[in-house]
Order: structure tokens, then C-alpha cells, then sequence
């Protein structure tokens, strides 16, 4: 009778039509209004930062170099102009071609532009080689906590856990770039390909994988001890779930539990949690590129704050912002799309 | 002694008898010991003269031996008395910047916790906001904005770190809410000022507790970043900053090892010593609950 009861509350009305947008739709929009109100003030305070600040900005922009007295001429007379006609003219085009970079003397999104694919090709393999491997250990450390296999990952995981990972790759290029303790120099010391090759050829990308190989190994360290404390954690929660002890109650192996009812319920936060990690993977990409000299966006970075060159600062701080929130939008809409019980 | 503290005393015996079995957790506290012990020595047995670039005795970058244990940087100085003076600011910045980072996440949390309509939604929106940011990028800005100096490295790091603290808090805060206690004291006329210090604050402090031990390690981390970046005071030699002036005169292309190697062991062992502690105390208290 009861059962009965509830079935039919949860039949719905079949004389009032069925909406449209259903409670997917609504939930989908509010995530992607809110990334977007989310990245409204980041350009908002990027406009403002660099301007509310006690003291001369002029100094600020041109610390630590020298600049022509009719080019600080133009920059002040710019900073003079009313602030909401700077702040009108900034949030109009916050990607607009014209702003130059001080240090460069190049526009800032040209910069980046050839920047961009260094980055992505590194942070790439890194971030995919981690999620495979970070997984795999997480799966054996988590499915037999306690075991000898989970004492040791845990152990080396959490020690590269602690690790500054610009730290890690200088000890790699010491020992295996440079050469120490009696180890030869095998691997290059940095930037993306020797000169004078052309990276067009497949020599060429010979080349360059083999100078990707030492910054490639350091992030990949550093980001799969994330990813596997996260699977084991994960995977251990889901071993006190009642429906794995139904799945041996019918008499499934141990191997087939895991794989088929305990690893895919548990990769879910995990991947999810891949997709939320990219802030600390921008972290990683900014230090490491600056070690290996790699020519990506966090040696651009490195280059903006040593100037410091504002306008670029400005620029790489607004694209590292649009990829994390665009980024944890990817997750969240995950989310929507693979748990149900979002959708309730 | 009120009946308060007689059960506080009591709650916290039995535990530091639960942390005493904890291998994990004793071997962190110890390896903390010894560099809080470094740290505060270090003054009275290291001179200043001693780091002074113009007084230095050694080679540049010689390698470790019986009169430099770790060998010299680049302008002569022994590594080993830099690391004792980098133990007391690397610490320093990691305990004040988490001290700001706590205080922002915990007044943060019970305020969004306890307070209902648009007040409590601004500060979740502002909690979030800081979540999603980059860190690294967003400290970069800051702290090229306000210029490198050891104050503005902790303030910089303070406040870039407490919107984890700021959710978890809210979150038990409402779970705290939701109890009988609460309800009864209203009835009696407590203000929101007395329901928050002194009903959900005591009752959020263990957590507190455990989570500072685990953001004071990730503080540690972000202050050897940053540090490395040139943002820190380039006269104070914390870790970060002896690893940047390592990277900044060819240490690494020289392959002087031992400039590089210990710093970042010394950052590892305390990083990782605060995480043992952190998640011992977590284990304990989940296992009481």
C-alpha cells in the first residue's frame, strides 16, 4: 500500500503538459551565469587593483627601468583621464589588441598568443600521464588500505605532496641535466628545442620532446601524488557502501567488485576533483616553466613579475582566471550530467 | 575551575592519549620540534656577522666540507647557518600568515553559518569567488602590487588562504545550528554576538584546530613559491628566497647540489611533519563523532 502510495506521487500530472525546462536546464544555466558574474569580478578587480592603490602608479609601472619623459608623459596623461572613463574603456575590451606590454614593447595578447601552445602541450601530457598513473596507484592504495603497496605510495605521495615542485625539477635538472654524483648530464637544461632546429620536422619534435621530458616528469610527479591521495581516499569511502557488500553477497570475485561496481562509482569525485585541481596546476606550470626555461605562459609570467610589466601581469592573471573557472564550470557540469542525484 | 573547564581538560587529556599512539602523528610532532627549537636558537647561536655578504670567509659555491658542512652560496657564506636563519622566517611567515588565514576563514564561516539572507549569501559569494581564483596567479598580482617585503608576503598569503577554512566552518556551523542548545539559548535572549562566541565557536574550535595544522603546511608551500618568485624581502633569507638566490646565480647550471638540496629538505620535512600532525587529529576526532 505504501509503496504504492509514493510510486504514485511521483507520477507526473498527466493532465498539465510537461515544461519545457526541466530542473537540468535550470540547474546548467545558474552554473553558467554564476561563472560568468564569477569572472565579471575578476575583471573588476583587476581593473581596480593596479589603480585604488596608495602611492604613484607611475613608479609602479616603470620600477627598475628606464623610460623616455614623453612616454611616462602619455602614461600619466592616461591615469588622468576620470576613473570610470579608464574603467569604461578597460571593461569595454579587456582583451583589447591595443594594450602593450611595458616591457616587451609588444601588444600583450600577441605575447600570449605565442605562448599559449608551449603550455598547453606540456600541461597536457603532464596532466593526462598523472590521471592515469595517479589513479592506478590510488585504486591498488585504496582497495587494500593497510597493504604494503598502500604503505609505500602513501608514503612517496604524500612526501611529493610536500614538495615545492620547482624545488623537485631543479633537483632533476641537477642530477640529470647538469650531471651530479657521478651521473652524467644526459638530459638538456632548458627552453623547448636546441637552436637551430626546426621544430616542423619529426627530428625536430624528437627534439623537443626530449627537452620536454625533464619538466614533463616534475609536474607529472607532483600532480599524480594529488590525483592518488584523492582515487584512495575516494575508493576507501566507497568500500563502506552497503551495495558492494550485496555485489560479494551474490557471490562476485573480489576483482570484479572493484571493477565494476566500487572503481567507477569512486572515479567520479576523482575526475571531477582533476578538473577543480587546475588552479594548483597553474601554480605548477608557472614555477616549472621558469626552472627549465620552458616558453610557455608561466615563463611569460615569471618575465611580468620580475619587470614588473603590469599590463601582462594584468593580461595573465585575467587568462589563467578564464581557464580555472572554465575549467571548474567543465566539472560542474559534469556533475549534472553523470550523478542524478544533482539533478533532484 | 568551572565545570566547563573540567570537562575541557578531561576531553583534551584523552586525546593527547589517542595522538600518543598515533605513530604517523608523534613523528611529525617531533621532526616540528626540532625546527621549532632551530628557530628560536638560532639567533643566540649564529652571530649576524657570520651572514654578512661583506664578511663572508669561504669560496664561492664550495662544496660541502668539515668548516662548511653544506658547502657555501655565491658569495661565500655557509649554507648551514643561512638554513638555521631561514627556519625562523620561513616559520614566522608560515605561522602569522596562517594566524590571518584562520581568523578571516573562522569569523567568515560562523558569521555565513549563522546569519540568514543577503549578508550571509555576499560572504558565500566572496568565499567562492576566492576558491575559484587561481592562487598563484592572484598572490602574484598582490604582491607586485604592495612590493616585496616580508609583512606584505604574510598579509598576501593570508588572505589568498582562508576560503577552505571559511566553507568548512560554515558548514559544521549550521550542522551546530541545527542543535537543541542553540535553540534553547535564543529562547533565553542570547544576542547573535553570544550564540556565535560562545556556543558555536567552542564547538567549531577542534576542527579549527586540525585544519590550521593542515593550512599552516600549505602556507609553508605557497611562502617558498612566492619567495622563489622574488616576492618576499630579498634581505630575509627564507627557504624559498635561499632557493631563489640559488636559481638566480647558476647554482643549478654549476650543479651545486648542496645549495639546492636542503632547503627543499627542510621545506618537505615541515610541510610534510604538519600534514602527519593535521590528519592525525582528523582521524582522531572522526573516530570520537
Amino acid at each position: 500500500m505504501s509503496l504504492l502510495q509514493e510510486v504514485a506521487v511521483g507520477e507526473p500530472d498527466p493532465i498539465r503538459p510537461r515544461r519545457v525546462t526541466g530542473p537540468t536546464a535550470r540547474i546548467v544555466a545558474g552554473k553558467i551565469l554564476r561563472a560568468v558574474v564569477t569572472l565579471a569580478f575578476v575583471v573588476v578587480f583587476n581593473f581596480f587593483l593596479f589603480r585604488l592603490l596608495p602611492g604613484d602608479p607611475i613608479g609602479l609601472y616603470t620600477r627598475g627601468r628606464n623610460m623616455d619623459p614623453e612616454q611616462i608623459a602619455a602614461l600619466r596623461e592616461e591615469l588622468n583621464r576620470p576613473i570610470w572613463e579608464q574603467f569604461f574603456a578597460y571593461i569595454r575590451n579587456p582583451f583589447d589588441p591595443g594594450i602593450d606590454s611595458t616591457r616587451f614593447s609588444q601588444p600583450v595578447w600577441e605575447l600570449i598568443g605565442e605562448r599559449v601552445w608551449p603550455t598547453v602541450l606540456l600541461l597536457g601530457t603532464a596532466i593526462v600521464i598523472a590521471t592515469i598513473v595517479g589513479i592506478w596507484i590510488g585504486i591498488r592504495a585504496g582497495w587494500k588500505p593497510g597493504s604494503r603497496f598502500d604503505k609505500v605510495s602513501t608514503g612517496t605521495t604524500l612526501t611529493l605532496y610536500s614538495m615545492p615542485e620547482f624545488w623537485l625539477g631543479m633537483m632533476l635538472l641537477i642530477v640529470l641535466g647538469v650531471g651530479a654524483f657521478g651521473l652524467p648530464g644526459f638530459f638538456p637544461v632548458g627552453g623547448i628545442a636546441s637552436p637551430g632546429v626546426d621544430t616542423s620536422t619529426p627530428a625536430g619534435w624528437l627534439n623537443v620532446l626530449w627537452h620536454m621530458f625533464l619538466p614533463c616528469l616534475t609536474l607529472t610527479l607532483i600532480y599524480l601524488a594529488d590525483y592518488s591521495l584523492v582515487m584512495r581516499a575516494s575508493l576507501i569511502d566507497e568500500r563502506k557502501s552497503e551495495y558492494l557488500m550485496l555485489a560479494r553477497a551474490k557471490g562476485l570475485r573480489d576483482v570484479m567488485v572493484r571493477k565494476r561496481h566500487a572503481v567507477p562509482n569512486a572515479l567520479l569525485p576523482t575526475i571531477t576533483l582533476i578538473f577543480l585541481s587546475l588552479g594548483f596546476v597553474v601554480t605548477g606550470a608557472i614555477t616549472v616553466e621558469t626552472v627549465f626555461s620552458w616558453p610557455g605562459l608561466g615563463l611569460l609570467t615569471y618575465e611580468a613579475l620580475r619587470g614588473p610589466d603590469i599590463p601582462l601581469l594584468q593580461a595573465t592573471f585575467l587568462l589563467f582566471s578564464i581557464a580555472v573557472i572554465g575549467a571548474n564550470l567543465i566539472a560542474e557540469l559534469l556533475y549534472v550530467v553523470i550523478d542524478p542525484r544533482v539533478r533532484q | 575551575m568551572s565545570l566547563a573547564t573540567q570537562r575541557r581538560r578531561r576531553a583534551l587529556a584523552r586525546f593527547w592519549e589517542q595522538f600518543r599512539h598515533d605513530r604517523a602523528g608523534m613523528a611529525g610532532l617531533i621532526i616540528l620540534a626540532f625546527f621549532i627549537l632551530v628557530a628560536i636558537l638560532a639567533p643566540i647561536l649564529i652571530s649576524p656577522e657570520s651572514l654578512d655578504v661583506t664578511k663572508a670567509t669561504g669560496e664561492r659555491f664550495d662544496p660541502p666540507s668539515l668548516a662548511y658542512p653544506l658547502g657555501t652560496d655565491e658569495d661565500g657564506r655557509s649554507i648551514l647557518l643561512l638554513l638555521a636563519y631561514g627556519t625562523r622566517i620561513s616559520l614566522t611567515v608560515g605561522l602569522a600568515a596562517t594566524l590571518i588565514s584562520m581568523v578571516i576563514g573562522t569569523a567568515v564561516g560562523i558569521m555565513a553559518g549563522h546569519f540568514r539572507g543577503a549578508g550571509s549569501h555576499a560572504l558565500v559569494g566572496v568565499t567562492d569567488w576566492f576558491l575559484v581564483i587561481p592562487f598563484l596567479p592572484l598572490a602574484i598580482v598582490l604582491a607586485t602590487v604592495l612590493g616585496p617585503s616580508t609583512l606584505n608576503l604574510i598579509i598576501v598569503i593570508g588572505i589568498t588562504s582562508w576560503a577552505g577554512t571559511a566553507r568548512l566552518i560554515r558548514a559544521q556551523t549550521l550542522s551546530i545550528e541545527g542543535r537543541p542548545y542553540i535553540e534553547r539559548s535564543k529562547a533565553l535572549g542570547a544576542d547573535n554576538w553570544h550564540q556565535m562566541t560562545r556556543h558555536v565557536l567552542p564547538n567549531v574550535f577542534p576542527l579549527v584546530l586540525a585544519n590550521t595544522t593542515l593550512t599552516v603546511a600549505i602556507v609553508i608551500l605557497s611562502e617558498t613559491t612566492l619567495s622563489f618568485l622574488g616576492l618576499g624581502d630579498p634581505l630575509a633569507p627564507s627557504w624559498g628566497a635561499i632557493l631563489d638566490s640559488a636559481f638566480s646565480t647558476g647554482a643549478v647550471s654549476q650543479g651545486a647540489w648542496w645549495y639546492v638540496l636542503p632547503p627543499g629538505i627542510c621545506v618537505v620535512l615541515v610541510v610534510l611533519a604538519f600534514t602527519l600532525v593535521g590528519r592525525a587529529m582528523e582521524r582522531i576526532m572522526e573516530g570520537r563523532t
